[in-house]
């Protein structure tokens, strides 16, 4: 931890309606030093963010997306939601999420139990960062940094043109907080790995396909968005 | 002298539910979330899941029991416990969700029961398994030894 200031923090809604897979997901997140807010509902992750449909419509019709902050009341910096959920599913807020003006940087990565290709292709063209099969590890907690962080950056000033980057497959690399340009270049991460292997924490040893069961695709970096 | 014995049967109690099948890499992903500022991690997350287990088994009980029963609603029970056993890592429980789940799928009540019963058992015999593995660690403890979770 050691982080001094309160919004240096990066803060994840965690959306899931298994209260067993929400205490998962609050200790993953807090272990790896995020601020965690659960929620059951998709209803109850778009109150939280601060959505309300009539706003919403009349803004879509302007093309410059409004401040983030207007609707808001704590900012967030993740959404990390469950696909099957009665009412609204993981795919239904993610997508109202996308269409809104002020909620459509915020990025959001998906969770399932099942390994639909079909599902997490579609999930991946709406524009979700990641599609995490459950259950959900410390492995996979991992990858949600630098997509926090990109959003970040689009808020500060920088050489870089960051915003048009997307983070390459990071799945060996702990990032440091810091280091926001190497973050999002490969190549640099490539030619660092003894000062990000610093930063590991509780981590295993890779874990990737090494079980028969867990036949995961990997997806990183292969969102299908236009910006 | 105690803790250490105490320590090497829960150990070996350990692994035996690994080698049986009982338990996967799931709880270990557990344990390893469980520390010095979090201790009673692993018992809360196993209490809810027999919490959960039982009413879902419950529920599961009444749904073959209608008259005109509702095969959607059964399906999304089992998911859900399917969800929940994968989610802490009791294997043998999750198989059986599996398979309870296709008999769903062929809506045949008869295969379901059987299906069911299957399930309750395996809930029951990890349920007594993970009883005995937490008792076991409580005793570490209170003998003042560290959790060997």
């Amino acid at each position: 931890m050691g982080l001094a200031a309160a919004d240096s923090q990066f803060h994840v809604l965690a959306v899931d309606d298994s209260l067993i897979d929400r205490k998962l997901i609050e200790r993953l997140l807090k272990t790896s030093s995020y601020q965690v807010t659960t929620v059951d509902s998709g209803s109850k992750a778009l109150e939280f963010l601060g959505w309300h449909d009539e706003d919403e419509r009349n803004n879509s019709s302007e093309e410059t997306s409004v401040s983030p902050k207007n609707h808001q009341e704590v900012e967030v910096n993740l959404v990390i939601t469950d696909y099957c959920m009665p009412g609204m599913t993981g795919y239904d807020l993610l997508k109202k999420m996308k269409e809104s003006s002020s909620l459509r940087n915020i990025p959001v990565v998906i969770m399932s139990s099942e390994n639909v290709p079909s599902r997490i292709t579609r999930c991946l063209e709406e524009g979700a960062e990641e599609f995490f099969l459950k259950p959900v590890r410390l492995s996979d907690v991992n990858k949600l940094k630098p997509h926090m962080m990109r959003t970040k950056c689009c808020n500060k000033d920088d050489d870089d043109d960051i915003q048009n980057q997307k983070p390459e497959n990071l799945e060996k690399q702990e990032i440091n907080g810091e280091e926001i340009q190497t973050v999002l270049q490969l190549q640099q991460q490539q030619q660092q790995p003894s000062q990000t292997n610093n930063n590991t924490n509780k981590r295993k040893s890779m874990d990737e396909g090494l079980s028969p069961d867990r036949t995961r695709p990997r997806y990183n970096g292969l969102t299908v968005m236009s910006n | 002298m105690e803790v250490d014995q105490l320590q090497r049967t829960f150990h070996d109690y350990h692994a035996s539910l690994f080698n049986e099948g009982f338990l996967d890499e799931q709880f270990v992903q557990l344990q390893q979330l469980q520390d010095e500022s979090n201790p009673g991690f692993v018992v809360e997350v196993v209490s809810l899941f027999f919490e959960d287990s039982e009413r879902l088994l419950n529920d599961l009980s009444k749904a073959l029991d209608q008259e005109n029963v509702d095969f959607r609603k059964i399906d999304a029970h089992v998911h859900q416990l399917k969800g929940s056993s994968s989610s802490i890592g009791a294997q043998r429980v999750r198989n059986a969700c599996i398979a309870f789940r296709n008999f769903c799928d062929e809506r045949n009540i008869e295969a379901c029961l059987k299906c069911l019963q299957q399930v309750r058992q395996e809930y029951l015999l990890v349920k007594t398994k993970l009883e005995t593995l937490l008792r076991l660690e409580q005793q570490i403890v209170a003998a003042g030894g560290a959790s060997p979770m």
